[in-house]
Order: structure tokens, then sequence, then C-alpha cells
């Protein structure tokens, strides 16, 4: 049984985090991440859950403190945005290279300077080859979702990976939607208890945690560390077939709508696809063939699926809400264009630059994304590899 | 020893085995190595006390020879022993020589 409430993301995540009822939480407070954090914490006041939770001076020493948690056995939380996300950066590497399962919502914020609020994806894109699992949400519904099921992912025997659940700050974290909620106990055997990997508070086997490890060892660890990253796919539909179960609400690597008999799409991350689909059908009922494709599961990227998706289009246009300035294209684009790479046969590909610090992503903008692609086909030239859009000149 | 291969190891390099740094042979490190002369030796243990490592062996009580699989030359030992009459114990000589 579920229950719908109207709710905005940040109190979906919460509301998730207290039916798990993790551990150990440390965590610092970020815009726009401070409303999911501030909820679970008055959870953790009412007595709702029984987590331990850790106050911290920066989200350097969160995310330390996560490390311990994790390290000595706990099942571990935390959540941020932005800034807050580069500083942890130097932490991240540690949680994955000791394998710690810790769970962090991560609520989509532009890096400064010039110092900016509201969502983009720069925080994320930053940290997506640090070694975690990334899965990125389109609404709050799937935001809270994926929180779930992360647990089942990250904290899975085969694999053992922190995990983050990126959702769009402002757009999807403070909105209200509407969303369905599993009953407590459905969730909460749904991830089950804990079980631990060679804890550090088990006395009767004593472990070391962080070994140095030099030129005999380091590259053979991290080709362990990339080869455990190739079942995370796996795994990641195992448990979406179970979710599917106790849910209703299906979930894959990634979401292909439209684009079995397509021949233009959309590649877009999170809140700005859900926009897209209205275009898509726009386009659809003028009988355009136009599709999309959601990337869900980020790290790791599934490759040989998403190229198999895409190979038959004739004309794809990537929509980065991040930039590598200075670099190539913006990070989606580099990951879609390698998983198209090893294909004779290949759609024309564009890169377009929207929505950084938040700026609005209109349905506008879809259509004129789809229409450039339309020309595309028709003219099998591309004017232009890589645009910002929506800005001014 | 034979180095495992990528599938052998612990997720994360968790260490399993309490007490295992006695594995570690560190002796290759060394540039200098410390010689133990009997002769000037008092039997005050300072250099098995002072050892970093575990390259000091001690027998019966008594100071015995060094190991050097685990000695890394710190020379800290060198500098601590008091020695008979100004003559140092132990001395360090430069590895190669």
């Amino acid at each position: 049984m579920s229950k719908v409430v109207a709710a905005t993301g940040n109190e979906a995540v919460a509301n998730a985090l207290r039916q798990v009822n993790p551990d150990v939480c440390a965590a610092y407070p970020i815009t726009p991440q401070t409303e999911l954090m501030q909820r679970f914490a008055s959870f953790v006041s009412d007595g709702q859950v029984k987590t331990e939770t850790i106050l911290v001076e920066s989200e350097h020493s969160a995310m330390s403190a996560c490390v311990g948690a994790a390290a000595a056995g706990g099942r571990v939380v935390t959540a941020t945005s932005s800034q807050g996300l580069a500083l942890m950066w130097e932490i991240l590497f540690i949680a994955s290279g000791l394998r710690l399962p810790i769970v962090m919502p991560v609520v989509n914020r532009a890096l400064s300077a010039p110092i900016n609020i509201h969502g983009d994806h720069s925080d994320a894109m930053g940290a997506r080859d640090a070694g975690w699992i990334q899965l990125w949400s389109e609404n709050a519904q799937e935001a809270y979702d994926n929180t779930i099921q992360a647990f089942r992912i990250a904290e899975h025997m085969d694999t053992r990976l922190p995990a983050m659940i990126c959702l769009d700050g402002f757009i999807i974290s403070h909105s209200i939607e509407r969303i369905e909620y599993l009953e407590d106990d459905e969730v909460k055997k749904f991830v089950g208890e804990y079980r631990q990997l060679n804890p550090l508070l088990n006395i009767e086997h004593p472990v070391s945690y962080g070994p140095l490890i030099l030129t005999d060892y380091y590259m053979e660890y991290r080709k362990a560390h990339n080869e455990v990253m190739t079942k995370v796919p796996g795994i990641v539909l195992d448990v979406a077939k179970d979710f599917e179960k106790i849910s209703g609400r299906k979930y894959s690597l990634f979401d292909a709508y439209r684009l079995e008999d397509a021949e233009i799409a959309l590649v877009i991350l999170n809140s700005a696809a859900g926009t897209s689909k209205d275009i898509v059908d726009e386009f659809r009922s003028k009988g355009v063939k136009a599709g999309l494709l959601k990337p869900r599961l980020y790290r790791p990227f599934p490759y040989k699926e998403i190229g198999e998706a895409l190979k038959h289009l004739k004309a794809v246009c990537v929509l980065d809400r991040a930039d590598a300035f200075g670099g190539s294209y913006g990070p989606v684009f580099i990951d879609i264009a390698a998983s198209l790479y090893r294909y004779k046969e290949k759609p024309l590909l564009i890169n377009k630059i929207y929505g950084l610090g938040g700026r609005d992503y209109f349905p506008e903008h879809a259509a004129l994304v789809l229409n450039e692609l339309i020309e595309i086909v028709k003219t099998g030239e591309i004017k232009t590899f890589k645009e910002y859009i929506g800005v001014r000149e | 020893m034979k180095l495992k291969g990528w599938r052998e190891l612990t997720p994360g390099a968790v260490i399993l085995e309490a007490g295992n740094a006695v594995k570690f042979k560190t002796g290759s490190w060394r540039a200098f190595k410390p010689i133990w002369k009997e002769e000037n030796c008092i039997q005050c243990l300072f250099c098995w006390l002072f050892c970093p490592d575990m390259a000091v062996k001690v027998k019966d009580g008594k100071r015995a020879a060094f190991d050097y699989e685990c000695c890394k030359g710190c020379g800290i030992c060198a500098l601590e022993c008091p020695g008979k009459k100004g003559k140092k114990a132990i001395v360090m000589v430069e590895e190669g020589t």
C-alpha cells in the first residue's frame, strides 16, 4: 500500500532516509540541501529514527566522519550540494577506495564563482569519476525511489560502493509534487538488515583500514575498483525489478522515451528531461519521429546499452547542464560520443549547454533543438557542434 | 614472495590479518647499514628499545644480530648507542661499500 502526498523533493528524500533508519548521519547544511537534512534532523529529534547524527564543522569533516562510521560497520548517510561536494572531494575517493557503501543525496547546484545557489550539474559532474555510483533523478518521485534503491545497490556484497543520488536544486528539491510513499515496513523489508563487511568494531577479528599501497599493488587495487564497477549495472537492474514489485514503478539503467522508432533524439539528465518529453510528444503529434534518452545510472556509465539504444538514430543532441571550460564538450556529450564511437553507422551528434546556474530551460529550447536536428538530418551537415542555448549575446 | 593479482585482493585494501606488518620487508629501503660491534656492547638494549621497526633482535635477554630484512637504516640505534669507553657498539656503513 502506498500513500500519496504533496511534498518537495528534499522532503521526499528525507522521508526515504527516515524509512531506511540508517545508523549514522554526518552532514553539514548547504543550500539547497539544507531542507533535506533539516527535516531528517527533526526525525532524529522526534525519535522517529535511531540514527546517530554527528555535528561537524564542514563537509570535509562530514564525509570523513561518514568514512569512519562506515568502516566501523554502520549504515551511513549524508547529503550535500555544490561547494559542499567540492569540499568533500578529497574524501570521496577515500570512501570509494575503501569500498564503503555510504549513501549520499546530492542536490545539484552550480559552483562558485560567481556564487550562485541554483540548480545545475557542475557539482556532481566534477565528482563523476570519484569511484562512486551515481543515480540521477528527473523528479521528486524518482529521487525518493532512487534513494531507497541506492542502499541495496551500494551495499550489495559483490560491490560495496558508495552511491550519490542526484536531484536538481530548487527545481526538484524545493518544488512540491505529487509523490507516492511506500509503507515504512515495505521500505524496511526492501533495504533489509545492514550487512557488514570487515567492520573495524569487530574486536574478535581485528582489521586495519587505509594501508599504504605503493607501486607494487596500487594498480591492482585500481583495476579491481574498475572491474567491480562493471557489476553495478546488473545489480541496478535486479534491484529495480524488486522495487517494481513493491512500488509498481519501473526503473532501468536509463529512460528510453519514444526512442525505438525515432530518427532524432535528445539526451538529457534530470528535471529538464520532463520538460523535453512534452516537446517530444508535440513533435510526434506533428509526425516527426522524435525521442529522448535520459540516463539514470550515470556512473558507472552503461556505454554498451546506451550505444545500442542510440546507434540507429540519424541525429542526436546531447544537452549538458555543466560545461568543461576549455575542454571539448559537456560531460554527458563526451560519454555519449564514447558510447557511439564503436559503431560504424552512428547518428550525427551535437552538444548544447543549457540551464547553468539555474537558468530556466523552457519548452521552446527543446523545440529549437529538435528543429535543428530535423535540419541536420535533411542536409547531413552540422553547422555548430557545441553551443550555449538560452544565453544573451 | 609472489605478488597477488587484482582478483585476489581484499575489497578496499583492508588488512584482515592482525600484526601482519611483520611480513612487510623494508630492508631494501636502506642506504646505510648498522653494524653491531659486540666487543663494544654493554647490553643496555637501548638499540632494541629505540628501534622504530623490529630490526634489533634480543635472545635470552641479550643483544642478538640485526634483522636486515626489517632494518630501514634510519640510524637511530647508532645515535643512541652509548658504547664502551667512547667506542660505539653500532656504526653506520654505506650500503655497497
